[in-house]
């Protein structure tokens, strides 16, 4: 999940439109930009979407780290085309952001000073080529458990960005695993990446879903209003109980002994990840944090002239196309 | 200084001989970048043959408090569908 921890604003409005708003929600509408909503629903979503778009951005600084290195010229194109998608996912996302009255420049700048958060996981780094192929089937794995019932949201741009997200992801969990499938049957050394992989990657992707549902304290208000479809144990369970088979598929080990099937709840025992790990990675302390957060300072510095000369070329063509009127 | 790119709708043909159908929004400094940037951005699976795009700044919107009276003429209208007339099945496919 992408969106972890958001916050949900209390609303203080005429009852009489909140239970209105409420109904239309219940039955099913969509709510649309220029339709009365609560406050703190416009706020808890520009927060929501804001920390998936950015999610999404940061996100290609893990697997860009290998476009350059991957080890054959289709590996490359095929990671190329899977981090461009996920730039599109970015901008997907902030538009639908920007329909709450909020800019691209004040969302980005938020990102860029620490305001708005991202997910944990792209502060881990990825070390070995293998690590392509854990993000993409834990990683991407993970985000589809979350954006699936997303597209059932109760906000329209938001709802509409979900769905075509969720048709490319696809492609993004196959090729990762695609990668693990080669690894994992590959030579002894290859094999061992591959476990290494899954080891660092597992535990992570696991905080993907956010804290236990006994210290999430905003979930219910934020169900209501139908932007969080799931508590963040079922996805969790969920994306554990498919994810196992396809480990051991592998012939691979997830990394967790208290690992049981259950026939009574019909699904697995696992072991929750270090919360104090996923808090203090949230706080900012993560391996990458720094890392990330300077890169994307650094493209957002760097390419400040480029914006701004684009600009000042846009306004010399209208004056010229103006005289020439 | 405040110089943000502006905002663009987004409209594509998906296929030949269907409408244009709104995709999205992007910011692109000026129409020939936001055409380039929408090709990028929505149709890298094949997904349009045509490419509208139109500045957010010059779309009007109907309000969605108008919703009753702007759409009510329409409903009090029964007549204008073809169900509204019985027509006797001797008088053959109509
Ligand atoms: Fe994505
Ligand atoms: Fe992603
Ligand atoms: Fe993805």
């Amino acid at each position: 999940m992408y969106a972890q921890m958001v916050k949900s604003e209390a609303t203080a409005e005429d009852p009489q439109k909140l239970a209105a708003f409420q109904a239309r929600i219940d039955a099913g509408e969509k709510i649309e930009p220029k339709d009365w909503m609560p406050e703190g629903y416009r706020k808890t979503l520009i927060r929501q979407i804001g920390q998936h778009a950015h999610s999404e951005i940061v996100g290609q600084l893990p697997e860009g780290n290998w476009i350059t290195r991957a080890p054959t010229l289709e590996r490359k194109a095929i990671l190329l085309a899977k981090v461009q998608d996920e730039a599109g996912h970015g901008l997907y996302l902030y538009c639908a952001a920007e329909t709450l009255g909020v800019s691209r420049d004040e969302l980005t700048e938020m990102l860029l000073d620490g305001r708005m958060k991202y997910s944990s996981i792209f502060n881990y780094p990825t070390l070995t080529w293998a690590d392509m192929g854990a993000v993409g089937w834990l990683v991407d794995g993970a985000a589809i458990m979350n954006q699936v019932p997303l597209q059932r949201t109760s906000y329209g741009p938001y709802s509409r960005a979900m769905i075509r997200i969720c048709k490319e992801e696809s492609f993004h969990q196959r090729q990762g695993y695609h990668i693990m499938m080669k690894m994992a049957q590959g030579t002894p050394a290859q094999k061992k990446m591959a476990q290494d992989a899954l080891n660092r990657f597992w535990y992570p992707s696991l905080m993907m879903f956010g804290p236990s549902d006994k210290d999430s304290v905003h979930s219910a208000q934020s169900m209501k209003w139908k932007i969080k479809m799931n508590t963040n144990d079922e996805l969790r369970q969920k994306f554990v109980d498919q994810t196992v088979p396809q480990a051991e598929f592998l012939g691979l080990t997830v990394p967790d002994d208290t690992l049981r099937w259950n026939d009574d709840k019909g699904g697995y025992d696992f072991a929750e990840p270090d919360w104090s790990e996923f808090f203090d990675v949230i706080q900012g302390n993560g391996p990458c944090n720094t890392e990330r957060l300077a890169a994307r300072n650094k493209a957002w510095d760097d390419g400040a002239w480029v914006r701004e000369g684009l600009m000042a070329h846009a306004a010399k063509k209208r004056a010229a196309k103006l005289a020439a009127e | 200084m405040k110089n943000e790119w502006p905002l663009w709708e987004v409209f594509i043909r998906g296929q030949h001989g269907l409408n244009h159908r709104h995709v999205g929004s992007l910011h692109a400094p000026d129409a020939e970048m936001a055409i380039k940037n929408a090709r990028d951005v929505y149709t890298r699976r094949n997904e349009g043959v045509s490419i509208w795009v139109v500045e957010a700044a010059h779309i009007t919107a109907s309000s969605p408090s108008d919703k009753g009276p702007l759409y009510e003429p329409s409903e009090s209208k029964v007549y204008r569908h073809p169900t509204f007339f019985d027509i006797p099945d001797e008088a053959g496919h109509m």
